[in-house]
């Protein structure tokens, strides 16, 4: 497939530029080659889950839209625009670009409310009252406006992602960007973290999404991306790709990771 | 031990007593705030910052402080710099105390994890913020009692000004030793007053300690 193309699956509306766009992009950590000529372009409104084997740049890759890693050559585009060096500019777009760990990231001498709150007013220069409505709904609708009071420590891994993504949104990002954000969860908690991005896809949220989880990806990928090595080797829609993968690669991460 | 309390002596004392703290806390101000700034250039994206931070650090760490005092007292007058004993004795001391909490903010903010800084900087923060609105305030617990050595040991040090025309308390020593006055007793009057400065340091921090323990 031509990297050109959005993809199967992705509705070819016309609107033209795509919000992400990556072009030619190289990384190298030392003598390690971690992201290999990468081509992308998402659009707006696409969700777009990353899958590989560990050590293959899924989280790299991520990473370097908001470019919390730089990169050695090639351009990424957000939104028509291409990052900005390092400075206020870079910070600008980084507001519009959300982010969602693994590892949560909650500020731990914030509340939950304050975490919500904090970027808004000292980097949206959003007023304290506005900005705290803001963050009580959006707690809320991700299901933990009850505990908005309390420290992240106080609350369970699920109820920490949920408001992770409430303070991502908080900032009203364009594209949001999700690193294995169920892989730290107990089991039970995965769910409802998966359901609070599945209802943002809904929304119409654009979204990339590093995550093993295939049922995710199945009910609300419009493609998926396979990595190995660097590189995309294989992308297609959820469907034909879980079922019909074309790579050796693909078919052989495939197996490992649905039977076992 | 009734010296204290003969001639004017207790006035001589009582100005002593106000010299190092005067000293001790100009210094520990500036020494705090050129600390931090040492510690920011040494965390910071910019190479020539951190490299300078990592200098200062390094030079003035392993400068004895006596040489120092030389250094602000002999040498600044050759280059036409005419400071007050008093002045140089704060800049002595300030640029020798902050590198040490330079290094204890840095180990502070070490302890910090990464992903602290990572989520800040998502969110659009910039360097300063990231720095004062998450890492430092998350450091400050790990930092208060290492720093409080630190500070602790600036009205020590400070008794270093008294050989370099500064009166501070150890220049109460000095005329009492030349007024021959035994030697025991003003030890002890001069020893209480450290004492004190001392424990009024470590209650201040142990109570900041405490209610820093209660903000999480
Ligand atoms: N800061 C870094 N310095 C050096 N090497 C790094 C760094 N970050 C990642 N790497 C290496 O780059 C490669 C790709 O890492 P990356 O985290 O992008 O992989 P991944 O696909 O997300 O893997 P996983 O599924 O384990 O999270 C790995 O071999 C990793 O060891
Ligand atoms: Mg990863």
């Amino acid at each position: 497939m031509t990297e050109n193309s959005a993809g199967p699956g992705v509705p070819e509306d016309g609107r033209g530029t795509p919000l992400v766009s990556l072009r030619g992009v190289n990384k190298h950590f030392g003598a390690l080659h971690v992201l290999q000529d990468i081509d992308l372009d998402i659009a707006q409104g696409e969700v777009v889950v990353l899958i590989g084997p560990s050590g293959s740049g899924k989280s790299t890759l991520c990473r370097t839209i908001n470019r919390l890693e730089t990169i050695d050559s090639g351009t990424i585009e957000v939104d028509g625009r291409p990052l900005p060096a390092e400075g206020r500019e870079l910070a600008r777009l980084r507001a519009q670009v959300g982010m969602v760990f693994q590892s949560f990231n909650l500020f731990a001498h914030k509340t939950v409310l304050q975490n919500v709150v904090l970027a808004q007013v000292k980097v949206g220069r959003v007023p304290k009252a506005e900005a705290e409505k803001t963050a009580r709904e959006l707690l809320e609708r991700v299901g933990v406006g009850a505990q908005a009071d309390k420290f992240p420590a106080q609350l369970s891994g699920g109820q920490q992602q949920r408001v992770a993504i409430a303070r991502a949104l908080a900032m009203n990002p364009k594209v949001m960007l999700f690193d294995e954000p169920t892989s730290a969860l107990d089991p039970e908690m995965v769910n409802e973290v998966l359901e609070v991005m599945r209802s943002l896809a809904a929304r119409g949220m654009t979204m990339v999404v590093v995550t093993h989880e295939m049922g995710f990806a199945r009910s609300a990928a419009n493609r998926v991306l396979f990595m190995a090595d660097g590189r995309i080797v294989e992308q297609n829609t959820p469907e034909a790709f879980f079922t019909a993968p074309r790579s050796d690669r693909a078919k052989d991460f495939l197996s490992k990771i649905l039977h076992h | 031990m009734g010296i204290l309390f003969e001639k004017d002596n207790f006035s001589l004392f009582v100005r002593g007593f106000v010299g190092t703290i005067e000293l001790s806390a100009l210094s520990a101000l500036f020494a705090l705030l050129l600390g931090i700034m040492l510690a920011a250039f040494r965390v910071s994206p910019v190479p020539v910052l951190r490299a300078f931070g990592t200098a200062w650090v390094t030079v003035f760490r392993n400068t004895p402080l006596t040489l120092l005092f030389f250094v602000v007292t002999f040498m600044l007058p050759r280059l036409d710099v005419h400071i007050s004993s008093f002045t140089a004795a704060v800049a002595a001391l300030s640029v020798y105390t902050g590198s040490f909490v330079c290094e204890v903010l840095r180990a502070g903010i070490n302890t910090v994890p990464l992903g602290q800084a990572e989520a800040a900087r998502s969110l659009g923060m910039g360097f300063g913020q990231t720095l004062g609105l998450v890492v430092l305030p998350q450091a400050g617990r790990a930092v208060i009692a290492p720093l409080g050595s630190v500070f602790i040991a600036l009205p020590r040090n400070s008794a270093v000004a008294g050989a370099f025309n500064v009166f501070e308390l150890f220049s109460v020593q000095k005329t009492w030793s030349e007024d021959s006055y035994p030697i025991f007793a003003s030890f002890f009057w001069l020893a209480l007053a450290y004492l004190a400065i001392g424990f009024s340091i470590s209650s201040v921090l142990s109570l900041l300690e405490r209610r820093m323990a209660v903000a999480r």
